[in-house]
C-alpha cells in the first residue's frame, strides 16, 4: 500500500500546456493555526490550476465531551479558538438554554450582544490591518508587484480627507508591519475593543461570566459607560477606516485590470445570524424560524446572487456532514442515530451533526485519498439535490449580503435596504454624522470578502450603539435581572446558532441522563477550509485558488504567491477550528512542460 | 559628579535573541492572540527597542509574521541546525502524544522534503529544546496538558514537562518556565518573556520559579486573596445565583485553592477579570485543569465546610485549603508519553497494540 500514498498533490484535472510548477506554503501565517495550502501553478498563462488544502491539527473535542455535564460545554467549547472562544461559548449557552428551556432576562441578552459586538469590531480590527494587511503594505508590493507600488506612489487617494493619508502608496507605508502608523494603531484599538469585551464577558477570549440562563457580569451604571465612551473612540476611528480601505481596494482594480477574478468563487454564502433580539427570543426550537429572523444580521443562505431562505430551521436540516479526505471512520451505518426527527417533526439525516459519531483514524497524508484532519460539511439543497460548499467569506461578506436582501434590520444606526446595508455613525469628537453604505458587489472576490470586513466593523459598532442604549434603559428603570435560574433536564435535543467573527457557528447537543451524548460544534472554518468531500467537490478555498489568475510580477524562482495568499486569507482562515499552507519558497519542485506526464501517476 | 551608569548606555551581554514561538501544540491560538493584547509591555515595546538595557528581540511566531510557508519556516530550521543562536523557545498548545498509534499525526507544522509528510510538533520539540536557552510554555495546554488533556481525550496530550521530563534543564541551565492560564493573561506572559530578556542581558539573576515551574511572583498568591469580593466571604454572605455582587463560592468559585492573579491585575490593563467581575473561578491556571474543577458550575466540595466555619477556625480552614490546593497542583495520571492510551477513551484504529483495527 505504501507506494500508492501521494505525499504531493497529483494532476487530476487536464490543464492547458504549459509549465505546471507544484508550490507548496507549509505553514500559512498571519492566520491562526495552521493551515497547507498545496497547488499546482500554470507559469506560462498565470494561473493556479490545483488546489489542495490541508489541516494539521486534531484535538478530539467532540469525543472529550461525551459524558460531561452539559453546564460545562461552554466553558470547555470556547477552548476551542483562541480568537472568537467568546462566540463558541456564547453559541453553546444558546443551545444550552433551548435544551433547559429557558430565556435569560433581556438586560442578559444586551450585555452579549454587547459582549459580541466588541470581539467583532476587535477581531475585525486586528485581523483586516494587522495580519492580511500585511499583503497590501508597501513592504509586500514593493516585494511582488514593484511596478503597482510605483503607480501607488503618485495615485492620490481618493478619501484623503477622511483618513489623512495623501496618495495609496502612504497608506500602503502605514500598513508596514511594526514600524506603519496605522499598523499601530490598529493594534491598539484591537486592545480598547478587547476592554469593552472585558467589560461584558469578564476576560478575552475565553469568557468567565457567561452561562446558560444569562450572564454574572454585575449590571452596574459604569460598566456601560466605560463601554459607551470607548465604543465611541471606535466609531471615529471607524470614519477613517472603512473610507482608508475603500480607497485601497478600489487602487487593486484599477491598477491591476481582472483583479475582480483573484479568489472569485461562485457566490454561495451562508449566514447563521447574530443578535439576539430579547423582544422575540425565547430559544424555543419550534420559533426558531421567526427570532432567528429578527435578529440584528440576517440569517441567511445565498446561491447565485438569490436569497434562498432566511430560516433558521431550513438551514439546521439541510446541513451534512460530508467526510471524502479526511482521516475519520464513516459513521453512516456504523454510527448511532442519536435524532430520528427535529421537535416539529422533521425527519433528521445521518450525516446531521446531531448524529455524526466521531472516529479518527490518524494515518499518512495521501493527497489522493486522506489528506485533511477538516471533515466537509455542506449543505443539502432539496431543490437541486445538491450538496452545496457553502462559504462565509470570512464571515462579513455573508453577513451583510444576507442581511440586505433579506431586509429586515431597521435598528436606526444600521438599516437594509434590499440591496444594502446603510450605517449611520453619530457625531463624535472630531467629526460630524457619517452615513456609510455598502452595497452588494458583483462579486464574491477577494477584495470584495476584504473590503466587507471593513463595513462590518462599522456595521458591529453601530449595533452596539444601539444595545448600549437599550441596556442602560434597563437599568436605569431597575430591571437589573441578569439570570434565570434552570435545571438540567433528563434528556434534550437542542442546537445554537450564531455568528463567529469568521462566519457561520452552529452547535448541535444532544443530553442523555443529564450528561452530553453527543455534542457537534461546526465553525466556519470547516466549511470554508474542507478538503475534497466525497462527492469530490472541493471546498471554497481550494476551489477559490484554483483558477485563480496571477498578477505577481514574480516568476517562478521568486514566487511568492501573494495572490493565492491574498485569496486564502480573504476568508480570514482560523485553523484552530478546522485545519496548514505551504509555499515551497519559490522553490520549482517539478517542472512538467506536458501536464498528461501525470496521468500514469493519477490514481485509477 | 560622576553620572550613574544607566542602562540606556550599558551593551547587553547578549546583543541579538530570536523567539521562536510555537503555536502547533493542540492549542486555540488563544495564547498568541491573549499577548497581542499585553501592554505591560506590549509585543511593540518589546520587538522595536522601546525598553533600555534589552538585547534586539527577533519574533518569529506564525500569527504575526510577514513570512510565509518556506521562508518562516527557514528559522526553525536554522535553530534545529544550530544556526540561530541564542533562541528562547516558546510552546503553545498540549503536547500530544504520537507514540500510542501507528501512523498518521496529531499536531504537525511544515512538510518534510524527503517524506512529503507533515513534520510533527513533538519532532521539532525534539529538534528545539537541545539548542534552546530556555523555554517558556505559554498557556495550561502547554504548561500542564489543560483542556485537549481532558479526560477520555484520543490524542493523549499532556504538559511540556511531562514530555521532557520535569527535571530538564536547558543547555544554559534552566528549568522549563510555565506561564499558566487559560488563556495566558497578557500581561503575564509580556512580564516573563521580559524577565528572561533581562536576565539574557545579565542583568537579573535566575528567573525564580516554584514547584509547578511558575514565576513566584505572579502565581504566590491564590484569585480569594485578591478578590474583592473577600469581605462577602468573610461575613458569610453568598450569591446564590449568577449576576449578584456577592461571593461567588457557592456557585462554582474556585478562587480560594487557586494559584493566579487575575483578581489583582484584571484582564486588559485592570480591566476585567474572573470573581471580581462575576464570573467564578475555575481553575484554569492549575495542572489539575480542567478535570479537577468540572462541573464548573456546581459549588467546590468542601466548600459547604470551609464557608460554614470561616471566621472561626482560620487554621483549620487554611489547612484543608492546603490539602485541596495540593490536589488541584497536580494533573492527572493519564497524562503522560507512554505507548499506551490511558484517557479512558477506546481507539478503534490506532495500531500499536492499541485499538481494535
Ligand atoms: S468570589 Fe471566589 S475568590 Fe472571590 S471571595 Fe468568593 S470564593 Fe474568594
Ligand atoms: S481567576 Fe481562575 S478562572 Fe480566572 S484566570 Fe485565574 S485561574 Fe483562571
Amino acid at each position: 500500500m505504501a507506494e500508492a500514498i501521494a505525499t504531493k498533490p497529483r494532476q487530476t484535472t487536464p490543464g492547458k500546456s504549459g509549465q505546471i510548477v507544484e508550490m507548496s506554503w507549509d505553514p500559512i501565517t498571519r492566520i491562526v493555526g495552521s493551515l497547507g495550502i498545496f497547488t499546482k501553478i500554470d507559469f506560462e498563462n498565470k494561473k493556479v490550476v490545483e488546489c489542495h488544502a490541508t489541516s494539521s491539527i486534531f484535538r478530539g473535542y467532540s469525543i472529550f465531551m461525551q459524558n460531561k455535564d452539559p453546564r460545562d460545554t461552554h466553558f470547555i467549547t470556547s477552548r476551542i479558538c483562541g480568537i472568537c472562544g467568546d462566540n463558541h461559548a456564547t453559541c453553546s449557552v444558546y443551545a444550552q438554554n433551548m435544551a433547559y428551556g429557558i430565556k435569560p432576562p433581556p438586560l442578559a441578552e444586551w450585555i452579549v450582544n454587547l459582549g459580541e459586538a466588541a470581539e467583532y469590531m476587535f477581531d475585525h480590527c486586528i485581523y483586516q490591518d494587522n495580519l492580511v494587511g500585511v499583503d497590501f503594505c508597501e513592504m509586500m508590493v514593493r516585494e511582488t508587484n514593484p511596478g503597482v507600488w510605483e503607480k501607488a506612489k503618485v495615485t492620490p487617494a481618493p478619501h484623503a480627507k477622511d483618513h489623512g493619508y495623501r496618495t495609496i502608496g502612504e497608506i500602503m507605508t502605514a500598513l508596514n508591519p511594526f514600524e506603519g502608523e496605522f499598523y499601530r494603531k490598529t493594534l491598539q484599538m484591537s486592545r480598547v475593543t478587547r476592554e469593552m469585551f472585558c467589560l461584558m464577558e469578564g476576560r478575552h477570549v475565553h469568557p468567565s461570566t457567561l452561562y446558560p440562563g444569562g450572564v454574572g457580569t454585575v449590571p452596574s451604571i459604569q460598566v456601560f459607560t466605560d463601554y459607551l465612551t470607548r465604543l465611541m473612540n471606535y466609531i471615529e476611528f471607524m470614519k477613517a477606516v472603512v473610507p482608508l480601505h475603500d480607497d485601497l481596494f478600489d487602487f487593486f482594480y484599477e491598477a491591476l485590470p481582472g483583479y475582480e477574478q483573484v479568489g472569485q468563487r461562485r457566490i454561495l454564502l451562508g449566514c447563521w445570524g447574530s443578535f439576539q433580539d430579547p423582544d422575540v427570543c425565547d430559544y424555543n426550537y419550534r420559533t426558531m424560524d421567526e427570532w432567528g429572523r429578527a435578529m440584528f444580521v440576517t440569517p441567511g443562505i445565498i446561491v447565485d446572487g438569490e436569497l434562498v431562505t432566511t430560516n433558521l430551521i431550513d438551514i439546521n436540516l439541510g446541513i451534512r456532514i460530508l467526510l471524502g479526505s479526511a482521516y475519520y471512520e464513516d459513521w453512516q451505518d456504523s454510527g448511532k442515530t442519536f435524532v430520528k426527527h427535529d421537535p416539529l417533526g422533521n425527519p433528521v439525516d445521518k450525516r446531521h451533526p446531531w448524529n455524526q459519531t466521531t472516529t479518527p483514524k490518524p494515518q499518512k497524508r495521501d493527497f489522493d485519498g486522506n489528506y485533511s484532519w477538516v471533515m466537509s460539511p455542506r449543505w443539502f439543497d432539496k431543490r437541486t439535490g445538491d450538496h452545496l460548499a457553502l462559504d462565509t467569506g470570512g464571515g462579513p461578506i455573508a453577513r451583510l449580503w444576507t442581511t440586505a436582501l433579506a431586509k429586515l434590520v431597521d435598528i436606526g444606526y444600521v438599516q437594509a435596504t434590499g440591496h444594502s446595508v446603510k450605517i449611520r455613525l453619530p457625531k463624535t469628537s472630531l467629526k460630524p454624522e457619517v452615513e456609510l453604505e455598502w452595497k452588494i458587489p458583483k462579486w464574491s472576490n477577494a477584495i470584495e470578502r476584504d473590503r466587507a470586513r471593513s463595513y462590518f466593523q462599522a456595521y458591529a459598532a453601530g449595533v452596539a450603539l444601539y444595545c448600549v442604549e437599550q441596556a442602560m434603559k434597563e437599568v436605569l428603570a431597575g430591571r437589573t435581572q441578569t439570570f434565570t435560574p434552570f435545571k438540567v433536564p433528563e434528556e434534550a435535543i437542542s442546537c445554537g446558532f450564531h455568528e463567529a467573527v469568521r462566519g457561520v457557528l452552529s452547535h448541535h447537543m444532544v443530553i442523555k441522563n443529564r450528561k452530553v451524548a453527543n455534542y457537534h460544534p461546526y465553525p466556519p472554518t470547516p466549511w470554508n477550509a474542507s478538503p475534497r468531500d466525497s462527492y469530490g467537490t472541493p471546498g471554497p478555498y481550494e476551489d477559490a485558488v484554483q483558477n485563480t489568475p496571477l498578477f505577481e510580477e514574480n516568476g517562478p524562482d521568486k514566487f511568492k504567491g501573494i495572490d493565492i495568499m491574498r485569496t486564502v486569507r480573504s476568508f480570514d482562515p482560523c485553523l484552530p477550528c478546522g485545519v496548514h499552507m505551504y509555499l515551497g519558497n519559490g522553490k520549482l519542485l517539478k517542472q512538467l512542460h506536458n501536464p498528461t506526464a501525470f496521468a500514469p501517476l493519477a490514481k485509477k | 559628579m560622576k553620572t550613574p551608569e544607566v542602562l540606556a548606555n550599558r551593551p547587553p551581554d547578549v546583543k541579538e535573541v530570536h523567539i521562536i514561538w510555537m503555536t502547533s501544540g493542540l492549542s486555540c491560538d488563544g495564547d498568541t492572540i491573549s499577548t497581542t493584547g499585553a501592554s505591560l509591555p506590549s509585543i511593540e515595546d518589546v520587538v522595536m527597542g522601546n525598553i533600555p538595557g534589552l538585547p534586539k528581540v527577533h519574533l518569529h511566531n506564525p500569527v504575526l509574521a510577514y513570512e510565509v510557508g518556506d521562508d518562516f519556516m527557514k528559522y526553525w530550521h536554522m535553530a534545529a541546525e544550530g544556526r540561530l543562536d541564542p533562541f528562547v523557545l516558546v510552546l503553545e498548545g498540549s503536547v500530544p502524544n504520537e507514540n500510542i498509534k501507528s501512523e498518521g499525526y496529531w499536531a504537525a507544522m511544515g512538510t518534510d522534503p524527503h517524506t512529503g509528510q507533515p513534520i510533527t510538533t513533538n519532532e521539532w520539540i525534539d529538534r528545539l529544546a537541545p539548542k534552546a536557552l530556555a523555554i517558556v510554555c505559554a498557556g495550561t495546554c502547554a504548561t500542564y496538558g489543560g483542556i485537549h488533556a481532558m479526560e477520555g481525550n484520543p490524542t493523549g496530550a499532556m504538559g511540556l514537562a511531562d514530555y521532557l521530563g520535569w527535571e530538564w534543564r536547558s543547555k544554559a541551565g534552566l528549568p522549563i518556565v510555565n506561564v499558566p492560564g487559560c488563556p495566558v493573561q497578557p500581561d503575564n506572559m509580556m512580564e516573563t518573556l521580559l524577565y528572561l530578556l533581562y536576565q539574557v542581558a545579565g542583568l537579573a539573576p535566575m528567573i525564580p520559579l516554584d514547584e509547578q515551574l511558575r514565576p513566584t511572583w505572579l502565581f504566590g498568591k491564590t484569585v480569594h486573596e485578591g478578590c474583592d469580593r473577600g469581605s462577602y466571604y468573610e461575613q458569610a454572605d453568598f450569591a446564590h445565583e449568577y449576576g449578584s455582587p456577592k461571593c461567588l463560592v457557592k456557585i462554582g468559585c474556585w478562587g480560594p485553592v487557586v494559584n493566579c492573579n487575575v483578581t489583582k491585575r484584571g484582564w486588559m490593563d485592570g480591566i476585567g477579570g474572573c470573581p471580581n467581575v462575576g464570573g467564578i473561578c475555575i481553575g484554569c491556571t492549575m495542572p489539575g485543569f480542567p478535570d479537577k474543577f468540572m462541573p464548573f458550575m456546581d459549588a467546590p466540595p468542601g466548600a459547604a465546610l470551609s464557608t460554614a466555619i470561616v471566621g472561626i477556625w482560620g487554621g483549620a480552614v487554611r489547612k484543608l485549603r492546603a490539602i485541596t490546593n495540593r490536589t488541584v497542583n497536580k494533573e492527572p495520571k493519564w497524562h503522560h508519553r507512554g505507548t499506551h492510551l490511558t484517557t479512558g477513551y477506546q481507539p478503534k484504529y490506532y495500531g500499536n497494540g492499541n485499538g481494535r483495527g
